[in-house]
């Protein structure tokens, strides 16, 4: 139990996959624009990074099994983009709303480091599957989380006279993401 | 001939993948910390995108086009696989220092987006050089901010202590907040010395998405540059 806790205040706060272990970014920096896109695509992300988890697990200890551990890059990404496919058109066909709200972000993700990512440290840190999956969820909140904040910070960033012609647009914006990132270095030292 | 010089020398510097198109934020990020990692990533990727771009654009007649994505898919993720167990054979260290990056290659933006883009639509030799100059862009770009980085955060160039510079590292370049600041400083630093001109994408958005070709949901169409991948 603690060890799980730990898991999630490391993954969401100290080593959040976005500001400090750089997974993701660009999604981060592409529909952070508005809130309400950052909260689709981060719960989307939170979404099917636990059901890629739920289905990669498994899918190491047979590669294990059969000594074919080095197939887990392809293997992985095929079963993640599988996954996506099939999960859009469950949504669609069942649950029109959540499809409406998740459906624009879900093609996307096929190719989000962020989530092929933190399969493959579940394995590397060798989390049991309960672990991995708490893991998975605790890495969705924290883009979760990182996406919310950086969303406002850009918001007010709009239309800004006072940035230097070279700095407006993207080079502004990553400053202000260095500067969220710095501000999540505080919580450095949090968990051991 | 001259064609073909055009092809290969674009990617260095009229259309760098990481500091004109914005392309591969991830990787750019995350292994500049040093020099040498930033080049060791760099030329793993080159590599790849290289094996990748001929095999792709041999097999382009052959992979149906509604498929076409697993399948590219499938030839990356091979091609890092070997690039995987040569590294971890001959340059342990280099393996240990990028981790999960190396087989994070295989959703690098750039890669996927120069076979969907380039290497299904042209012949093998074309499809070469444009890996090469794509992948000499991309090395040289992180190269670059690795020393940056490297010499500012660790007072170090490629190991080697600068005397003075080394007694007083300014660290946090050398961390996180330091790789979006360096990355920052040198997108602007392009702008202000080309007036603006070289950079294409204002905005991050659709436009240098490597996946805008297969996502054609009304939504993201509409919506432009809010949605990206």
């Amino acid at each position: 139990m603690l060890k799980i806790l730990t898991i999630l205040l490391s993954v969401i706060l100290v080593n959040n996959c976005i500001l400090a272990q750089f997974l993701g970014i660009c999604p981060f920096l592409g529909v952070s624009k508005k809130l309400d896109s950052s909260v689709g695509m981060g719960v989307a992300v939170t979404f099917v990074m636990v059901l890629a988890t739920a289905a990669t697990w498994p899918i190491q200890q047979l590669l294990n099994k059969y000594e074919i551990g080095y197939l887990q890059t392809v293997v992985f990404i095929l079963v993640i983009a599988a996954l996506v496919q099939l999960v859009e058109m469950i949504l669609k066909k069942f649950i029109p709303s959540l499809h409406r709200a998740l459906g624009v972000y879900l093609p996307l993700i096929t190719t989000n480091c962020a989530v092929l990512g933190v399969t493959i440290n579940n394995i590397d840190y060798s989390y049991t599957y309960v672990e991995s999956l708490f893991n998975a969820l605790g890495t969705g909140i924290g883009f979760l989380v990182a996406m919310i904040i950086f969303s406002g910070m850009r918001q007010k960033l709009e239309g800004n006279k006072f940035v230097p012609v070279s700095f407006q647009g993207v080079p502004i914006t990553l400053v202000s993401a260095s500067i969220l990132s710095l501000a999540f270095m505080g919580f450095s030292g949090l968990v051991g | 001939m001259g064609k073909k010089l055009g092809i290969l020398t674009k990617g260095i510097i009229k259309e760098n993948p990481v500091l004109v198109l914005l392309l591969g934020t991830c990787p750019t990020l995350a292994t500049t910390s040093s020099a040498i990692n930033g080049l060791g990533m760099g030329v793993a990727a080159t590599a790849v995108l290289i094996c990748s771009n001929i095999v792709i654009s041999l097999l382009k007649n052959i992979i149906p086009d509604k498929v076409r994505i697993p399948c590219y898919i499938v030839v990356i993720a091979g091609f890092v696989t070997v690039v995987q167990f040569v590294l971890q054979a001959f340059v342990p260290s280099l393996y240990e220092a990028l981790g999960i990056f190396i087989p994070l290659i295989v959703v690098n933006c750039i890669i996927l987006g120069r076979a969907e883009m380039f290497a299904s639509k042209n012949n093998v030799l074309d499809s070469a050089l444009d890996g090469i100059g794509m992948g000499i862009g991309f090395t040289l770009a992180l190269g670059v901010m690795g020393l940056i980085r490297e010499v500012i955060g660790a007072g170090t160039v490629f190991g080697m202590a600068i005397p003075w510079v080394c007694d007083n590292p300014f660290m946090i370049i050398a961390l996180a907040p330091g790789g979006f600041f360096v990355y920052a400083v040198m997108i602007a630093a392009i702008n202000y010395f080309t007036n603006g001109k070289a950079i294409k994408k204002k905005e991050f958005g659709c436009s240098g998405c490597s996946m805008q070709a297969v996502c054609n949901q009304e939504k993201c169409q509409k919506e432009g540059a809010e949605v990206s991948c």
